[in-house]
């Protein structure tokens, strides 16, 4: 089975981020950046399936400008065999990410398409799922466990009742959730291994115009500042005659 | 077992003086076609995440390594307009103050030292360094015949208990002819090395200072991008050192910072509160107001001067940059000594290996560096820092005399920092007002700000080698000086159930500036390295 995991480069997670003053978007210049945390644990799960033997290679790939390369290293360092950049600059949505992976996946022919469930720059939580539509493959969403039988997959996912097991037929699309592993650590050497991998550069043509324009960014309100209470009956008051949640 | 690497030169430490001595290396090499591994580590999430600097860099040293940096995108465009130096009489009134000789900085530049560090970084791979960031190197690693071998880095994945957790991963080995020790000011492994070899044998103790600093986005007509102002006098004390730094930044930024000598003598002093009663000052409030505050760090750096630096080699290892202690305090700079001490150590360890050697003591290093314009102008300044022990008005007297009558043929001796806290019951403990929330603020809003962060469940990188004593002597001599320097609030003094006292230590709010390991009274806090990656996440300080 050949595994391909689409991945983020994304501001690191613990990293505050700053607005531009125009309100275009978000200032990223000289942020931290790492490999989105969904899109880890989507590696991890592809480079376990490999050393149980049921993968017999995986493939990383990742769209956006040379820093993205980064995340690929990592990656790789991870236990991926081989890393296709996907060179752009240009900052696309959902729908036009899932077209260009849909074009990827067509010519590396993977068995598997593994992605983190959603990125946490943007939170969409589209891409995996316009992906599988694309292809017009079953898909396994916010899995958080896998596991391969026959030629088939049985995917647990976390759902808002519960836990509901998929039976899918390969090839599909898995997107991972939180509990699904732990990925392990980087190490220097593997890192330094990463040098040895292929890593293959594809520039991709100019995108059509997408439909979908932001018109502005905002930071959330501040809080108001609370007030210390003495008493229910003063709490009860205040929720009665201020907030007025109270009849 | 651990897994081993090989490398021809290790450096330990991606700042100014780590980055200078690896990209001479590579051009030492290349203009020989001399092959050569040089190897960076460092402990910060990315190279710049812990880089802290005002930062006024003087170009020299990087006029000498990479000339043409102006073309080659350097992120170094904001040229100084003005320098001002103000005395603040109190909280209302200031007066200016002719510019010190030394302080002034025509054809200097206001930059961010995390953005010039990770330029410098981009330079020394295109030259084929390999540097690894977010990989602490946490012990020195020796020869069988006491040589420094390399360095190993921390083991990851271990659990609060001291415990491998499921994500365990062991360290690994890194094997050097030599091993630059480039950690910056009091770094915990150039410390080690030091007392190894007794390298501060017959030198007078290394002096330190606390520096805070925020960064703001202001809307001010007062702001006026490459302006820089020093201030000295309100709010410390006659008998404290320390001062003010703004300096406005491009793009509406303004880096405004507080510096206090770590050998003030009151226990309830906090450099993080001076600087925010600073910045009500009237002659600095109009500046920030309407602003906002960016971002927030700290860091220690190293003013003891050349009779406090080191020896700066030992076999198979050397010491650069504030590792070695060469601020020019007087200058309140120190960037370009930094690099120029890495560039004379990279020409000292490439002549070595040009003359066939590998391990060994580069004495040549040392040499070299005493007869470098770095050298001289440290040498030149040596007893200005040490003059403000009587307090600010003889300090100045002494520096003015330094500077423009007769400098002294003697050199003035430094004390150790920690050595000066008197017992909590001699002062009269300080009142900082209040935070505002628009000018001034409290600790953990402020540590937000840095984006520190620590994986949770490791074991705390602060250890105290005699947990009694931190009641004991610190809380009941000295009042827990450590819950007022320490400039993240990692340390706080609480009660047990039965009503006991005892110090918490909230690692993961550490910034990685070194305070405690430097200031605790009886040197009893020990900063660790704590798990690769962690700290601060500095992108514009």
């Amino acid at each position: 089975m050949k595994v391909l995991v689409a991945v983020k480069h994304v501001v690191d997670a613990y990293v505050q981020i700053r607005l531009m003053a125009d309100g275009s978007g978000v200032d990223t210049r000289g942020l931290k950046h790492n490999i989105n945390p969904f899109c880890e644990i989507a590696v991890e799960e592809a480079v376990q399936l490999k050393e149980k033997g049921d993968a017999s290679e995986v493939v990383i790939c990742s769209i956006g400008e040379d820093a993205v390369q980064e995340t690929l290293r990592k990656a790789l360092a991870l236990g991926a065999d081989r890393a296709v950049h996907l060179k752009t600059t240009a900052q696309m949505q959902p729908l036009q990410l899932a077209k260009v992976l849909h074009t990827l996946v067509e010519s590396e022919k993977p068995d598997l398409v593994l992605m983190g469930k959603q990125s946490i720059d943007g939170d969409n939580n589209q891409t995996a799922q316009m992906l599988a539509g694309l292809l017009g493959w079953p898909q396994g969403m916010f899995a958080s466990r896998l596991e391969l039988k026959g030629q088939e997959l049985v995917v647990n996912r976390e759902v808002d009742s519960g836990e509901e097991t998929l039976q899918l037929k390969l090839p599909a699309v898995v997107s991972a959730d939180l509990r699904l592993n732990q990925p392990r650590h980087v190490t220097l050497p593997n890192l330094m291994k990463t040098k040895q991998k292929p890593l293959e550069v594809q520039t991709l043509p100019d995108l059509a115009p997408s439909s979908y324009k932001i018109l502005n960014v905002t930071e959330p309100a501040k809080r108001q500042k609370g007030v210390l209470l003495n008493s229910v009956d003063e709490l009860l008051d205040k929720l009665k005659n201020e907030a007025k949640v109270v009849g | 077992m651990r897994e081993s690497m090989q490398y021809d030169v290790l450096i330990v430490g991606a700042g100014p003086a780590g980055l200078a001595c690896a990209i001479r290396l590579k051009q030492l090499a290349e203009a020989e076609g001399k092959t050569l591994s040089v190897c960076v580590l460092e402990k910060g999430a990315a190279v710049g995440a812990h880089l802290l600097s005002g930062a006024v860099l003087e170009t020299r040293a990087l006029d000498e390594l990479l000339p043409n940096w102006q073309s080659m995108g350097a992120p170094i465009d904001t040229a100084v307009t003005t320098d001002d130096f103000q005395y603040l009489y109190n909280d209302q009134k200031g007066l200016k103050l002719p510019t010190p000789k030394l302080m002034k900085n025509d054809g200097n530049y206001i930059v961010s030292l995390s953005e010039l560090g990770r330029w410098l970084a981009t330079q020394a791979e295109a030259l084929g360094v390999e540097i690894f960031a977010g990989f602490a190197a946490s012990e020195i690693l020796y020869h069988a015949d006491g040589a420094v071998k390399g360095v190993a880095t921390g083991d990851m994945g271990i659990q609060k208990n001291g415990e491998k957790g499921d994500n365990y991963t062991q360290g690994v080995e890194i094997h050097a002819h030599q091993t630059v020790f480039a950690e910056g000011c009091r770094g915990s492994l150039s410390k080690q090395l030091i007392a190894q070899f007794d390298l501060q044998k017959d030198k007078s103790p290394q002096t330190y200072a606390l520096g805070v600093k925020e960064i703001w986005q202001v809307e001010s007509p007062h702001y006026s991008a490459g302006q820089m102002l020093h201030t000295v006098g309100w709010p410390l004390k006659n008998n404290t050192y320390g001062g003010s730094f703004v300096y406005h930044m491009a793009n509406n930024k303004v880096a405004i910072g507080f510096v206090v000598g770590l050998d003030y003598q009151n226990p309830t002093l906090s450099p993080f509160h001076e600087l925010q009663r600073f910045k009500h000052h009237p002659d600095i409030l109009p500046l920030l107001e309407g602003g906002k505050r960016l971002a927030y760090g700290a860091k220690t750096l190293v003013e003891g001067g050349v009779q406090s630096m080191p020896k700066l080699t030992a076999p198979g290892a050397v010491l650069v940059g504030d590792a070695a202690g060469t601020l020019n305090v007087a200058k309140i700079k120190g960037n370009h000594t930094a690099m120029k001490s890495g560039m004379v150590a990279a020409e000292a360890l490439f002549e070595h290996f040009n003359a066939g050697g590998t391990g060994g003591e580069v004495v040549a290093y040392e040499v070299n560096f005493k007869s470098s314009w770095a050298y001289k102008e440290l040498y030149q300044v040596r007893n200005i820092r040490p003059g403000f022990k009587h307090g600010l008005i003889l300090g100045a007297l002494n520096a003015f005399k330094e500077m423009y009558l007769w400098p002294a043929r003697r050199t003035l001796k430094n004390h150790a920092d920690h050595a000066q806290l008197k017992p909590v019951g001699k002062f009269k403990p300080i009142a900082y007002p209040k935070p505002d929330g628009e000018i001034s603020f409290d600790k953990p809003s402020s540590v937000y700000l840095s984006n520190t962060y620590h994986e949770e469940n490791q074991p705390a990188h602060l250890k105290l080698k005699d947990e009694a004593a931190a009641i004991d002597v610190n809380l009941n001599q000295f009042g827990a000086p450590e819950t007022h320097y320490c400039p993240a609030g990692v340390y706080e003094i609480l009660k047990t159930e039965d009503g006991l006292p005892f110090l918490q230590i909230n690692a993961q709010n550490c910034l990685h500036c070194k305070a405690c390991d430097i200031k605790d009274p009886t040197q009893n806090i020990n900063w660790q390295t704590p798990e690769g990656g962690g700290g601060p996440n500095y992108t514009d300080m």
